[in-house]
């Protein structure tokens, strides 16, 4: 909303300036947005010289043109009027500026190949003629170049942001009125009306009675025998500092009425009406062309205002072309109407139209405003136009919504922490425009109609602490007694989990939570993707299914930007339905190119799945999971290297799984275009980590060391390749889980002297006696029992 | 009886020739060796008389110690030359870089959610989370904000497809209710989480974080509202003296609504908080509005209480000086490991919540 101290003034009898007026308006909750030293947008379009306009390169009827902006800038422009010309004085619109005419925002855009850094317009883009044909030629001079095109009006504009409980501050005298209350001047009385209006309106108007009615009081008044024209400068100026066009009087008239009083008027050219004004619902099939141009096809059940030819205009919304006034129109029909919010909301969300007066009717307009709005806009158009006015009709009531609340002093302290009197809440109240019964401690309250917002005490109370202003709030300092601690078992992991990767070198990212359908199919399961209906652009059109996605993404554009060697994770949501919690918080890991690369040091090599293997364990380990219980097994995601991945998984291979990990599938490397072979990754299921029912310390056994020495002895087989070393680990330690330790696989070996489909193993067992030192006997017999159990199970051969 | 002086005259001289370790070896056993000179003298004593025995033992013990002596003084020395000339050859260049090192980051956001956790878990909160995905209900029916409200259209809604009802969660602050929903007045939580508008541009992205935060009791009142965000934002910012502004202004949710701005000032090109004369936004709050409290299944007879959100990024750019809220998501590994936060470096009360 904006607004000027000149217009408050006209509604507040104050002796504020521009700063204290400004400052109150914020504390009271009609926050200040800034304050402009006019309109922006008109001080946009300044005047600019075409040095020079070639053809354009890429197009026989488009013009290159240098246009001198002024201060000596010069800028490309595409221009496909005839008579772009060298020497040419112009108006130029820059990139940002709304053309007046269509409403739309430049850009700069590439047209036909060429960035055109805003446009050259023609007397019909800026509302000023119906000429579509070339742009506006100025007689200029030089030293005119970069003034502004539009006369600026002098005053500062302030620009307040409503919130959407008042729409009663949409217009001046709203603002007005809260400040007064605030204690910042007076309200001012409006002055009193006295027209002579003696004949009854010829044109007849009803409302249907029909289920939905979108319309419920329709007033108006005719006028007879105007001479529409060019606004007075004053109303001009108003108009401009709202950022509208003046366009006549009477259009001008009806805006200013709209702005002063959040009073949205409307004015048909009554000659154009088709003998009567119907107001019903519109039927599938109805169009009209609105005052913006555009041509609407109406659905069932709209707000339309129609004669007998058809549709004119959508309540509240806009009018249409047909029965527009003109600067040579002779008599109006002037429309000052109640339309329900609702209805409003839902037409104009179903056609995407956007007005001030659809603003205003679906926040709620003050249904007591018909008869003031026609009286404004009346004397207004009468003094500008002249002309006679009829009697007032206004047809259709509203039913009383409001109702009387009960107040309590006491309900503000309890809610506020501080007291308030009851002359205090009188004063505040009624200069809101409250009425006020009190009795006792009982105050009622009936709301003035123009705030729908003020429903129940709690209304009230924030009327009251706003207008005694929030610095009065008490300020109670917090007690430090929790109720519960403060996170929950798997938050606690979530927070160990986080630092625990990155403290193995991995750098963390947050990236959004959804990404491109064809990166994530690659790394889901699902049957169907999360569609978004509205994607913020086409490449970010699903919920992420798997963190890989984004985390490709992102090491592509490192990669591309030749930081190679990479460890990026994340941890957060992944989604696996599209119903509220079927989502589950995952860290997804990747590690790209090569560990050492060029170092004096150490041999370069690739970064390998023992390096994403052992981050994954040790990760699981600091979060809580003992090595022992976790099984490491061969069974691969598609999206994994089916030879070089596998599972993490808890006490069995067929248990909870806690982590995959592994070299990212060629072929996906190679669709993502990351420029390099060489992508590991890990994926953890923190959902899946179970929860302890016992602390760490309850947990551990007694601690007991052997005071006997332990031993170690070694064994080497040549077995068949089908055996993994985790089964051959697992086989031995199964012999006596009391006396065997630990099993360490130390060589891996294929080739010379070993048969095709055979690899030498080559592993120790470490033996802890508990209860004596072990004699050459016995560790003679557990190793027998060691080749046996191997050789039985596996028909490997012992090697010598 | 043998003359032990002369003996040891001998001996010394002996040692004395000794110059490596090899004729060292041999000179100790031509001494101490099975058939040394002195093992040989020990032998001696059995065959001596008693009156002549005490004495010979004396002085045959006082020449092995002051040979042990000498011997033990020139091995070290031998050692000590040893290894001073190997040590000579042993020099390397430690200039040199050592072996690869990846040092891994936090990211700013999750560093912040962090050090905001740790200031309300001071002070009696705990954290609740809520899904990403919310119905309608939740994110604006049960908050107050009936359908067809305009109130609706400060949040730029994303929908999943086929389906008017779900939607990506606007704000935090459907956890309010789930959270009231499923338990037991009284209520003291807060909620950091992902939340999702339609906008896209310089100071947004459709992705940010917000923090929410609930304290439901018999008596809480505006006052405590107040109390317990100039607590954070002193903690958060960590600073002694802070200007704080409450401002009227709307959420459904809440009535009496309220934004909160902090002084700040710009000073050498950076962002000072606390003091100076122009204003921050930084949050939104109120007291929680009778009819989510009863959507909640609470009675607003008994009880009552404030809500207040955050935006996480907001505070991160705005405390670590990051000027691009796009960049946060861009996975930039310039902009993470130079924003990024040491793993070791965990936000806590005793420790100071950054370094």
């Amino acid at each position: 909303m904006i607004t000027s101290l000149s217009w408050l003034k006209n509604h507040l009898d104050t002796k504020a300036n521009l700063n204290q007026v400004a400052e109150r308006l914020t504390e009271i909750g009609l926050e200040v947005e800034n304050i402009k030293s006019s309109n922006s947008n008109l001080d946009n379009f300044i005047v600019c010289k075409i040095v020079k306009a070639q053809k354009h390169p890429n197009a026989d009827k488009l013009k290159l043109c240098d246009v001198n902006i002024g201060s000596g800038t010069l800028v490309k422009v595409v221009c496909g009027a005839q008579n772009a010309r060298d020497g040419l004085f112009a108006v130029y619109a820059p990139p940002g500026a709304t053309i007046p005419k269509t409403n739309m925002k430049l850009k700069i855009a590439k047209i036909r190949g060429i960035e055109s850094h805003g446009m050259l317009c023609s007397g019909y883009e800026l509302d000023e003629s119906s000429d579509k044909e070339g742009i506006i030629e100025l007689n200029k001079k030089e030293k005119n170049i970069g003034d502004k095109y539009f006369k600026s009006i002098g005053e500062k504009i302030i620009d307040i942001s409503i919130t959407p409980n008042r729409p009663d501050c949409l217009g001046v005298r709203g603002i007005a009125r809260d400040l007064a209350s605030s204690g910042l001047g007076k309200l001012k009385k409006q002055p009193p009306i006295r027209i002579s209006q003696k004949f009854k309106s010829p044109i007849k108007v009803s409302i249907k009675k029909e289920k939905g009615q979108g319309c419920a009081i329709f007033g108006s008044v005719y006028i007879r025998n105007v001479q529409n024209k060019e606004s007075p400068d004053w109303l001009k100026k108003r108009i401009i500092s709202l950022g509208l066009k003046p366009i006549s009087a009477i259009v001008d008239a009806t805006n200013y009425v709209m702005f002063d009083l959040n009073r949205p008027l409307h004015a048909y050219d009554a000659d154009k009406i088709d003998q009567e004004i119907i107001v019903r619902n519109s039927k599938k099939g109805e169009s009209f062309e609105a005052l913006d141009n555009k041509k609407y096809a109406l659905e069932n059940n709209m707000c339309a205002i129609t004669d007998k030819s058809g549709v004119l205009g959508l309540g509240g919304i806009i009018g249409g072309t047909r029965s527009g006034t003109e600067l040579s129109t002779k008599n109006i029909l002037l429309e000052s109407a109640y339309f329900f919010p609702s209805p409003i909301r839902k037409t104009s969300k179903i056609l995407n139209i956007d007005t001030d007066a659809k603003y205003r009717f679906e926040r709620g307009i003050d249904p007591h405003s018909i008869k003031l709005g026609l009286e404004l806009g009346m004397c207004m158009i009468l003094d500008i136009c002249g002309g006679e006015a009829s009697k007032y009709s206004i047809i259709g009531k509203i039913k009383e919504e409001r109702k009387i609340i009960d107040l309590e002093s006491e309900k503000f302290s309890k809610v506020i922490g501080s007291s308030i009197t009851s002359a205090e809440i009188k004063k505040i109240l009624t200069s809101l425009g409250c009425s006020l019964k009190i009795s006792g401690k009982k105050i009622k309250v009936l709301p003035p109609t123009w705030r729908p917002d003020i429903k129940e005490d709690i209304d009230l109370i924030e009327e009251l602490t706003r207008i005694k202003g929030y610095d009065q709030v008490p300020l109670i300092n917090p007690e430090k007694e929790n109720i519960k601690d403060p996170l929950n078992y798997k938050q606690k992991i979530f927070h160990f989990a986080q630092r625990s990767v990155a403290s193995k070198g991995y750098t963390e990212a947050v990236t959004w939570s959804f990404t491109d359908s064809k990166m994530d199919n690659l790394f889901s399961e699902l049957k169907n993707e999360i569609k978004l209906s509205n994607p913020i652009s086409s490449d970010l059109d699903v919920l992420r299914s798997s963190l890989y996605s984004n985390l490709i993404i992102g090491a592509k554009k490192n990669i591309h930007r030749n930081f190679e060697d990479l460890m990026l994770f994340e941890i957060g949501p992944v989604f696996k339905g599209s119903k509220p919690g079927e989502q589950s918080t995952m860290i997804g890991a990747i590690k790209t190119g090569k560990y050492s690369r060029k170092n004096w040091l150490e041999k370069e090599r690739n970064f390998d799945v023992f390096d994403i293997k052992n981050d994954a364990i040790r990760t699981l380990n600091e979060i809580g999971i003992d090595s022992s219980k976790i099984v490491v097994s061969n069974k691969p995601k598609k999206w994994y290297h089916p030879g070089r991945s596998g599972l993490l998984s808890l006490g069995s291979s067929s248990g909870p799984e806690l982590a995959y990990f592994g070299e990212i599938h060629p072929l996906i490397i190679k669709k993502a275009d990351l420029r390099t072979d060489n992508v590991l990754g890990f994926e953890i299921f923190l959902d899946n980590i179970p929860e302890s029912r016992k602390k760490i310390r309850e947990a551990k056994p007694k601690f007991e060391v052997s005071d006997y020495q332990k031993v170690v002895r070694d064994f080497a087989f040549v077995i068949d390749e089908k055996y993994s070393s985790g089964e051959i680990i697992n086989l031995v330690k199964k012999i006596d889980k009391d006396l065997i330790k630990n099993v360490k696989i130390f060589d891996v070996y294929h080739g010379e002297n070993i048969d095709l489909g055979k690899k030498s193993i080559a592993f120790n067992v470490t033996l802890e006696p508990k209860d004596k030192t072990l004699s050459e006997k016995d560790i003679d017999q557990i190793s027998k029992k060691i080749i046996s159990t191997v050789q039985d199970t596996t028909g490997a051969n012992l090697r010598s | 009886m043998e003359n032990l002086d002369k003996i040891q005259s001998d001996i010394l001289s002996k040692i004395k020739n000794v110059s490596d370790k090899n004729s060292y070896e041999t000179i100790k056993t031509e001494i101490f060796g099975k058939k040394g000179i002195i093992t040989e003298l020990f032998k001696k004593i059995g065959s001596l008389n008693q009156d002549q025995r005490k004495e010979y033992a004396s002085k045959l013990n006082f020449l092995k110690e002051k040979v042990t002596e000498i011997l033990e003084k020139k091995i070290e020395n031998f050692n000590q030359s040893e290894i001073n000339k190997k040590l000579k050859h042993e020099k390397i260049d430690v200039t040199l870089p050592g072996r690869t090192f990846f040092q891994g980051k936090i990211h700013p956001v999750s560093q912040v959610i962090d050090e905001v956790t740790s200031i309300f878990s001071e002070i009696g909160f705990s954290v609740e989370e809520g899904p990403d995905i919310e119905n309608e209900y939740y994110n604006f029916s049960a908050l107050n904000t009936p359908e067809n409200h305009p109130a609706r259209d400060m949040h730029d809604t994303f929908y999943l497809e086929h389906s008017k009802d779900l939607l990506l969660r606007t704000h935090t602050s459907p956890v309010q209710i789930r959270t009231m929903l499923k338990g037991k007045p009284p209520f003291k939580i807060i909620a950091p989480g992902r939340t999702y508008r339609h906008d896209s541009d310089q100071t947004h992205s459709p992705m940010f974080h917000q923090l929410e935060g609930l304290h439901i009791d018999k008596n809480i009142n505006m006052g405590h509202l107040k109390g317990c965000l100039y607590y954070f934002v002193k903690k958060f910012f960590e600073v002694e003296k802070v200007k704080i502004r409450f401002r009227p202004s709307h959420f459904p949710f809440t009535e009496p609504s309220a934004e909160v701005d902090i002084g700040y000032k710009i000073q050498d090109g950076k962002i000072k908080i606390g003091e100076g004369d122009k204003w921050l936004e930084i949050l939104g709050c109120g007291m929680v509005h009778p009819n989510v409290l009863k959507n909640a299944k609470v009675n607003p007879k008994q009880y009552q209480g404030y809500a207040f959100g955050v935006g996480i990024d907001r505070l991160a750019m705005l405390k670590y000086g990051i000027n691009d809220l796009r960049s946060f998501f861009e996975s930039d590994i310039r902009w993470l490991e130079f924003y990024g936060f040491d793993p070791l470096d965990v936000p806590t009360n005793y420790r100071g919540l950054s370094r």
